[in-house]
């Protein structure tokens, strides 16, 4: 590690932030964030809002658990239970999950890249204001709207909305309407953000910084955004549709008239698969820097890395039947999508080979985003498997729309993507705020967190093992699910506990966190480079750099990596 | 009771429900033999509650079984393979000390070979896996059917079963019966499924995987059943309100006994002039413009078949047993028990309940 | 020392430009859009239950295609025009462009007028009329919105505020003309000459 005479000769030693952070008063403060162009501040907007829909989706979440804790159980009522159930997923996928997606790469993409803020900054400011007004609009469902029982109109035909459930007939009031305007508006502020970074990868890179020569993190961001742009218009058409059909008598899914309910599910799993690869690559990204920088070595087969992940964001576009084995296909069409699956799963591989051969022969530091990861990596394992399970397409007969498909994607989406997030927010909250996070209450997050996301799901691979459908209120006795069931529940409380950990952390260290200094972590790519938070600027000068690891290059002078790669 | 079910689960996850099975079936040929039933022996009274995908008692479920082994075993090497490499990393390359800090590791920034190395069994297994599971799909979706086969029509209702049996000109609701096979004779059921409103979808584990019931299309799969009993099922996709209780029971009886069953669906009940009041109850109260009841006025289409009301073991679609007192309880208001169910409250008066529960107790 | 450290790179940065990318992105995520329209409408040909069906009630769209086809090209002389710097040119040039586009809103105005009252096609009368008003709906708002694009651009150059630097802007705008007008040839060729088939 290089010395800290040579640190504060290049300009990284420890100083406070420059000036323009105090706030002023409280109004002052809110104005500057409703108005505020500025990727950073919008990356906080962004991340803040998306925790907001986090908290919201996990009280649904402990609604669902209470509920199916026990047989015959009295704590919901059924339409309440399929209102909960599909604001839950509708909640988690558009309005956490993908907020964060957005988030990070606002705020994380321009620093690695050395720009100064995004391609488009008043676009940008658009594109978070409409995808938040698209979740508040969601929300707004559970007051306003004629529902037909329960609370109010929220969304209850679960977050694929399948036709013709969907149709006037069969959903007379606006609780549908809620879900497609809601994802409508908040679609066009996901595809407007998605063009945005890509602009921006593609047009303010820094001098030197070839494609080759970004940081992975930024690569997976510039795939993943290249998905958004490309699927999720699908969505927006098929909700167009549903629209047109709930409003205005069109004849799209509807079986009277001739039409197909089966082609809603496919014009909504075109989008729903790269949706998922939407949602994992950035977490993918954030293992690919938080392993390398807490092994101390570089990630291994940078190449392969970018080409694993083109190849997936390719592949990712032909799999989208396979949530779709059981609808009654022909052999060939359901032949040709669990071939695909499984192919699509040898880049997704590769990349867990890579991520492990970055930590052999390296010094494995166990710091709390290096925890995250390597939860990370035993359960994303785990999840790749039980999805090569459900590729195969006979077994996937058997364990389609079953608890085993939850736990499948919850292994995917919590056990993957959250603690990606957490390890991304434990790596760079110190750059975002100038503090880390807290030490111990992180070990205590991350240690009740990863019991409880283990006590919830490990359980629901055996209820859908037996015979335990998805989406059911209740169930009766004596079916084998009722000692599953209580293990589940008890586990997503144990995981509230652990996510309530995280939330008290990040707002006790804003304040009373251990002051990071510039480079915190000793690590080497260029956001590490400016100060902690970054000025408005984001840098004083614009680097220049000559290799994938800029920071490394200035601390090893003698040994630099545009020497050898 | 949980020690009684934690066992069930624990048997049922070490595959030994076989063992369960070959119990199960010699109680109830024991008891069956021992029946007064007159003429055949009586109907296997064995609910298979517990649904283990691993415990297939039809062929197709095996069949399928059969695949998920295979597959399983194989992630199971690669978990153990991958993850045992990973447990080994952060073991022997941790960070033991401060005399770690002093330098840095070698930078080693990838090897061909290596990549190359550990690219090519997975894409040796993926060859294989795609030649098992086409393999496996052909078997299921090309499978011909013996000339003995009986067949039935499997219309998904909200939130109910409809079910013909178009060689017999039989139709009921809920309860399917479908006859016995064996590996020597075969029998298996044939099974259309189509939808009158939404997309539902049928799943016994023990004896196949699910398939969808999708309007305007029309599906098959088949169950070959090795073993007598009640098997109960679910709905799988969503509905609505009352997706949870679209319960689906069916029971495997054999060939004689699934026969006498045959019959007396055929015929129509006898009319009984003590229940004469409640079945004109039951016509002037409109339950005729949704119900049928053959040898009556009844013929309505939109709900269940009543014929043989009597007969079945649960109302609502198993939401509730089908006794005297869940039967008040669904003819005051059906929104007690089931909540959302397309059936409205027909404001009956006690007397006319007391009435049309008695008539609907003869519909044996 | 640092400045050493920073060894240089290539001399020559060159990136591509944001406006060209951005609207390359643009195009290709409205592309995806239509695509999924485009599909429902050939899935559902020769599918309704009840007419009317599109061999009876469709005609071959030559002069609003004329228009539409022909609006590209002006919007290419007038770049052309402003490129020389003849701002009375590009204006005029850039005017028959907007007129064109209007011709073929009117046009297609009065094709929807007569199908809806004369021949009763609505979008809820069938799955025909359910793809087709969507689909060429689609492709009319786009048009729509270009037309204002070509206004707003008009206006601007009239009151003598486009600059030289703004020609990047034209640019973009004129290829998103062209992008509508590529539209028009998947929908003529979808609707009309197979749909007509049908």
């Amino acid at each position: 590690m290089a010395d800290p005479a040579t640190l504060k000769e290049i300009g990284t030693e420890l100083r406070p932030a420059p000036p323009g952070h105090e706030h002023g008063s409280l109004t002052a403060w809110i104005q500057d964030l409703i108005f505020t162009v500025d990727h950073k501040k919008l990356g906080f907007l962004y991340l803040g809002a998306g925790w907001m829909f986090f908290v919201a989706g996990g009280i649904l979440a402990l609604g669902i658990r209470t509920q199916i804790a026990v047989p015959n159980n009295h704590f919901m009522d059924a339409e309440s239970f399929n209102q909960a159930f599909t604001m839950h997923g509708t909640t988690m996928i558009f309005f956490f999950a993908m907020l964060m997606v957005f988030g990070l790469a606002n705020y994380i993409v321009p620093l690695q890249i050395g720009a100064r803020d995004m391609a488009f900054p008043r676009l940008n400011a658009f594109s978070f204001w409409a995808t938040f007004f698209g979740g508040i609009f969601l929300f707004l469902s559970y007051i306003f709207g004629p529902g037909l029982y329960g609370m109010g109109a929220a969304p209850d035909a679960s977050w694929f909305a399948l036709a013709p459930l969907t149709s006037r007939a069969f959903s007379p009031g606006n609780n549908i309407d809620f879900w497609s305007l809601g994802l409508l508006v908040s679609g066009v502020g996901s595809i407007t953000g998605g063009v945005n970074v890509m602009v921006t990868i593609f047009c303010y890179r820094t001098r030197g910084m070839t494609l080759y020569r970004m940081p992975l993190f930024t690569w997976l961001i510039l795939v993943t955004m290249f998905l958004v742009v490309m699927f999720m218009p699908p969505l927006s058409a098929a909700q167009i549709m549903l629209v047109l059909e709930r409003f205005f008598g069109a004849k799209f899914f509807e079986a009277q008239a001739g039409g197909s309910p089966v082609l809603w599910q496919h014009f909504f799993w075109i989008f729903g698969h790269p949706e998922v690869y939407i949602l994992v690559l950035p977490a993918f990204g954030v293992i690919s820097e938080v392993v390398p920088v807490f092994s101390r070595k570089p990630i291994f087969g940078y190449p392969m890395m970018v080409a694993a992940t083109v190849m997936i964001g390719f592949i990712s576009a032909g799999v989208w039947a396979h949530h779709m084995f059981t609808i009654g296909m022909d052999s060939f069409s359901v032949t040709f999508f669990a071939f695909a699956t499984f192919v699509i799963a040898i880049p997704t591989g590769i990349k867990i080979f890579n991520w492990l051969g970055t930590m052999f022969g390296g010094k494995i530091r166990f710091e709390i985003p290096m925890l995250f990861a390597i939860a990370f990596l035993f359960q994303f394992l785990i999840a790749g498997l039980t999805g090569i399970m459900l590729g195969c397409a006979p077994f996937d007969w058997q364990l389609n729309d079953s608890y085993f498909v939850i736990a499948h994607f919850h292994y995917v989406i919590v056990g993957g993507i959250v603690f990606g997030v957490f390890a991304g927010f434990y790596y760079w909250y110190p750059k975002a705020t100038g503090r880390m996070l807290n030490k111990r209450l992180g070990l205590w997050n991350f240690w009740i967190f990863t019991i409880g996301f283990h006590l919830t799901f490990d359980p629901q691979h055996f209820l859908g093992i037996l015979g335990m459908p998805r989406r059911i209120y209740t169930y009766q006795e004596g079916r084998g699910w009722d000692f599953l069931n209580m293990i589940s529940t008890i586990g997503a409380f144990v995981q509230a506990v652990g996510a309530i950990l995280f939330i008290v952390n990040m707002i006790y260290s804003a304040r009373k966190g251990k002051v990071a200094g510039d480079d915190p972590w000793d690590a080497w790519t260029l956001e590490w480079m400016t100060s902690s938070p970054p000025p408005d600027y984001n840098f004083e000068q614009l680097p220049e750099v000559r290799s994938r690891r800029p920071l490394w290059d200035l601390k090893h002078p003698e040994d630099p990596d545009w020497k050898f790669e | 009771m949980l020690n009684h079910l934690y066992t069930r689960y624990s048997l049922a996850t070490r595959g030994s429900g076989r063992g369960w099975l070959l119990v199960g079936f010699t109680v109830a040929a024991f008891v069956g033999f021992l029946s007064s039933a007159p003429v055949a022996r009586a109907q296997d009274s064995t609910i298979r509650a517990v649904q283990n995908i691993f415990d297939p008692l039809s062929a197709p479920a095996e069949t399928l079984y059969q695949v998920s082994l295979l597959v399983m075993v194989v992630c199971a090497v690669i978990f153990l393979i991958v993850g045992g490499l990973l447990t080994y990393a952060i073991i022997r390359y941790r960070r033991r000390g401060p005399e770690d800090d002093q330098e840095e590791p070698p930078q080693v920034y990838g090897s061909a070979a290596i990549e190359l190395a550990w690219t090519v069994p997975p894409i040796l297994i993926v060859v294989m896996l795609v030649l098992v599971t086409a393999r496996t799909i052909g078997e299921i979706e090309h499978h011909q059917m013996p000339a003995a086969a009986e067949e039935i029509r499997v219309i998904g209702h909200r939130f109910w079963w409809e079910i013909r049996y178009p060689k017999h000109d039989v139709v009921t609701a809920n309860e399917i019966h479908v006859p016995l096979s064996s590996r020597t004779n075969r029998v298996p059921t044939e099974m259309v499924l189509e939808s009158a409103d939404v997309i539902h979808g049928f799943w016994v584990p023990q004896l196949n995987g699910k398939t969808m019931l999708v309007p305007n299309y029309r599906n098959t799969m088949w169950v070959e059943p090795y073993a007598t009993g009640i098997y109960l099922g679910n709905c799988t996709v969503l509905c609505g309100q009352q997706h949870a209780n679209m319960l689906i029971r069916v029971i495997v009886d054999k060939p004689d006994v699934y026969q006498k069953w045959l019959e007396s669906q055929k015929q129509a009940p006898a009319s009984d002039p003590q229940t004469q009041e409640g079945q004109k109850q039951f016509i002037t109260n409109s339950c005729g413009t949704c119900h049928t009841i053959q040898g009556t006025r009844a013929n309505g289409t939109f709900a269940p078949d009543l014929t043989h009301f009597a007969s079945r073991a649960t109302l609502g679609s198993g939401v509730a047993p089908n006794d005297e007192q869940n039967l008040r309880s669904w003819l005051k208001d059906p929104q007690i028990l089931k909540p959302g169910c397309l059936m409205p409250d027909m404001q009956l008066s006690d007397n006319q309940i007391n009435a049309i529960l008695a008539y609907l107790r003869t519909l044996k | 020392m640092s400045t050493e450290l920073l060894a240089t790179a290539e001399t020559e940065w060159r990136l591509p430009s944001p406006r060209k990318v951005g609207l390359t992105l643009v195009i290709l995520t409205e592309s995806s859009l239509f695509t999924i329209f485009v599909v429902a409408y050939l899935f559902y040909l020769g599918k309704s239950l009840n007419g009317p069906y599109p061999w009876e009630v469709l005609e071959f769209p030559w002069l609003g295609s004329f228009f539409l086809f022909s609006s590209s090209g002006t919007v290419v002389v007038a770049e052309h025009r402003l490129k020389k710097g003849d701002k009375a040119g590009f204006e005029l040039w850039w005017l028959i462009t907007a007129l064109l586009g209007l011709g073929f809103l009117i046009y297609t105005g009065a094709e929807w007028q007569h199908l809806i009252y004369h021949d009763g096609l609505t979008l809820s009368t069938n799955l025909f009329g359910s793809t087709f008003y969507s689909l060429v709906g689609l492709h009319a708002s786009h048009v729509v919105v270009g037309l204002l694009l070509l206004t707003l651009i008009l206006v601007a150059s009239v009151t003598g505020n486009i600059q030289p630097r703004h020609h990047e802007h034209i640019e973009m705008i004129s290829w998103y003309w062209h992008f509508v007008d590529g539209i028009w040839a998947v929908v003529v060729t979808v609707v009309y000459i197979i749909g007509m088939q049908h």
